[in-house]
């Protein structure tokens, strides 16, 4: 094994972790800020992707695709917040996760009547497509380097917003004492229709980002979303650092995992045995990983333990 | 936005149209008549992999437009075993079927088959052929129209020798119809393997897998990856910038999937016992009547639904499902035009046929394929003599 390959499947592990990062950012937040088990992010994810595809095809560029599904995300999260999500936030979970889940099933039978069974297509753009050449040897994919270099800006956005700005400190306000700062004068209702918003914005451009190199099809939400609550699990739930640490942490043991196992058994078995037990292991590693942090730290690396 | 709107609002039309005809066909009445049955089929009509279940049904319930001595139950199985078997229960006590169809999934048809054929039920099997189902585990009620699994990918593996390739990578999702498929690959495959991947199942990002495709040295890649998963690793291996021939079994290159993969899919090649350019009289009527009746080309799954279809009721034109003998027999006799050319059954109740070797090609705006080799001529399957029926 070179270090070259090595290093370009740290790329790769990164790039999911950050592309899973963009999915749990808008689930801790809505979990952190309002206490609601949104089961239907993944549908937002998948509502971006379709958006991407739908206006891709129709004006040819994938860039309004990108814009498209960040609005589509948005103004379904709206949608959905002030019509269903707003009377859940007083019940308890398990109610939120039947409503939540009942949504999964609607928008994938909606996508599936408007667009058709198959899958949508949606391509990279033109001057994404192709390699780029790294120091070492690495020839690394352009567009999946775009959506690294879009994610640590965001994250970098997110972390200023939450600490910097006005809104943010009504957003850690309200995580932290909802009653006070609604006494304070706060319109909080407003502010969960906004976080909310945001949180589905994020995971429509994830879907949109991801959906141009994979398969834009219903129900490819649900997947991303059993690993994005993994990532928000061994985060600390509501914590966005939490959400890019433990994101990135997935993608790598993941990724790596899946590459390093296989050979690590080729050592001492024959190939085909080694193949299959380094796979079957391979996929476990990612809930080996959050047992483990659970074990060490039942709230999650930046969890609040008080809570 | 109005275009888009139109366009929606036209496939909403298209879709009413096509619920009434289906129900037409559903509220068939049933009359204690000798060549009559009712048949049940469960499919994947919902979620990720319907466009397989929807294609099967379709070429089915167009293969038996005006015949009016089949009543056929469509049900959903989600894509989930447990949905299957419980369809299959109901079909069998409540609907009281004489035969059941339409599973796409190795894993589904696994839960419900034995069942349902120990229950003296015929089940005709329009796409999984599990091995287990064709070696020790076959079945005198147990018909498969499609293939045996291994088939296409035997071709592969056949077609990678005549190319000349001596060190191919091989990769299949970790499931039983994965591990068919390499060994599938292997059997006829006589070169070395550059490297041999199983990924999860689902799996969508092939990004550790390309990599190390990229660091084996390998001259050719083998893969099967039916659904969603063969357009994310057929569109990142594009982006990728390596440069080897790719050869894979149908599934990753069937009429509904190939436009969403679009230009990253030019030039592979790809096995399949159908291709929609077979110049035989029974396929090129197919090919027209389906996309007069849905206005879209029909794929191998639709051309297995409708094979399916033709074979009951050739069954049926001189026999009586209340007579299983002579109605096996009929069956095993296969007397229909397939859309296939020639097609027969082996002991085991599964296909012995040719498996074309297809390129993907673009026609116009639709990206399709078209036959440049013969695969295997008369395929029969590797498990014929385990099975003792």
């Amino acid at each position: 094994m070179s270090i070259s390959l090595f290093l370009e499947q740290v790329l790769n592990g990164l790039q999911f972790g950050v592309m899973l990062f963009l999915m749990s950012a808008g689930l801790t937040l809505v979990f952190g800020v309002m206490g609601l088990i949104n089961l239907a992010h993944g549908s937002l994810y998948m509502i971006g992707a379709f958006a991407a595809a739908a206006i891709a095809s129709w004006t040819g560029s994938f860039w309004l695709g990108l814009v498209a599904s960040l609005m589509a995300a948005a103004i379904a999260g709206v949608i959905v917040e002030i019509v269903i999500i707003r009377r859940l936030y007083k019940r308890d979970h398990l109610d939120q996760v039947l409503a939540t889940f009942a949504l999964i099933l609607l928008f994938s039978e909606a996508m599936r009547w408007i667009f058709g069974a198959f899958p949508l297509f949606l391509d990279v753009p033109e001057i994404l497509s192709g390699t780029l050449s790294l120091p070492l040897g690495i020839e690394y994919s352009k567009y999946r380097m775009m959506i690294i270099v879009v994610g640590i800006l965001i994250a970098v956005g997110l972390f200023s917003l939450i600490s910097k700005t006005r809104l943010g400190v009504r957003i850690r306000a309200g995580e932290s004492d909802r009653e006070m700062i609604a006494a304070l004068g706060v319109d909080i209702s407003k502010l969960y229709t906004l976080v909310f918003a945001l949180g589905a914005a994020l995971a429509g451009l994830a879907g949109a980002m991801v959906g141009a190199i994979q398969s834009v099809e219903v129900g490819m939400g649900e997947p991303v979303l059993i690993l994005a609550f993994v990532v928000i699990v061994i985060g600390g739930i509501g914590s966005i650092k939490g959400a890019l640490v433990g994101a990135i942490l997935v993608g790598l043991t993941d990724t790596l995992g899946r590459f390093l196992l296989p050979s690590f058994f080729k050592i001492f078995l024959n190939p085909s045995s080694a193949t299959d037990i380094g796979s079957a292991l391979s996929s476990m590693m990612i809930y080996i990983l959050m047992a483990a942090v659970l074990i060490w730290k039942p709230s999650g690396l930046f969890g609040n333990n008080s809570k | 936005m109005t275009v888009l709107n139109m366009f929606w609002e036209e496939q909403k039309v298209k879709k009413l149209i096509s619920m009434f005809a289906l129900s037409a066909v559903i509220a068939l009445p049933v009359f204690a008549d000798d060549h009559k049955a009712k048949v049940g089929m469960i499919t994947t009509l919902s979620g990720g992999g319907s466009g397989l279940g929807i294609d099967v049904r379709d070429g089915f319930l167009l293969a038996l437009k005006g015949n009016n001595d089949i009543e056929v139950v469509i049900e959903d199985d989600q894509r989930k075993p447990d949905i299957a078997v419980q369809l299959a229960d109901k079909m069998i006590q409540s609907e009281k079927v004489d035969i059941l169809t339409g599973i796409i999934w190795s894993n589904l048809a696994m839960a419900v088959v034995p069942a349902a054929v120990n229950q003296g039920k015929i089940y005709l099997s329009p796409n999984a052929g599990p091995s287990a189902l064709a070696g020790a585990g076959c079945h005198k009620n147990y018909f498969n129209v499609a293939w045996q699994n291994d088939n296409l990918h035997e071709a592969a593996g056949g077609y990678a020798n005549s190319e000349g390739y001596k060190n191919s990578f091989i990769m299949a999702p970790n499931y039983p119809a994965g591990k068919d498929a390499l060994t599938g690959y292997k059997r006829f495959y006589e070169g070395e393997l550059a490297g041999e991947i199983y990924t999860k199942l689902g799996q969508k990002d092939y990004a550790a897998e390309i990599a190390q495709i990229r660091a084996s040295g390998a001259d050719s890649v083998f893969f099967f990856l039916p659904g969603g998963m063969g357009i994310g690793f057929m569109k990142q291996f594009a982006q990728s910038g390596i440069d080897l021939p790719v050869v894979g079994p149908a599934f990753s290159f069937d009429q509904g999937i190939l436009q969403a993969v679009g230009a990253a899919a030019m030039g592979v090649k790809n096995t399949s016992q159908w291709s929609k350019d077979l110049n035989n009289d029974a396929n090129v009527k197919f090919v027209a009547d389906f996309q007069a009746e849905y206005g879209r080309l029909p794929s191998l799954y639709a051309s297995q639904g409708y094979d399916t279809a033709n074979l009951l009721a050739s069954a049926l034109k001189t026999t009586s499902v209340n007579d299983q003998d002579a109605f096996r027999k009929a069956l095993k006799k296969a007397d229909f035009a397939s859309t296939r050319g020639s097609f027969s059954f082996d002991t085991n109740n599964h296909p012995i046929q040719d498996i074309y070797v297809r390129e993907v090609i673009k026609e116009g705006d639709i990206f399709t394929n078209k036959i440049v080799a013969t695969g295997l001529k008369d395929r029969s399957n590797a498990y014929v003599s385990e099975c003792k029926m």
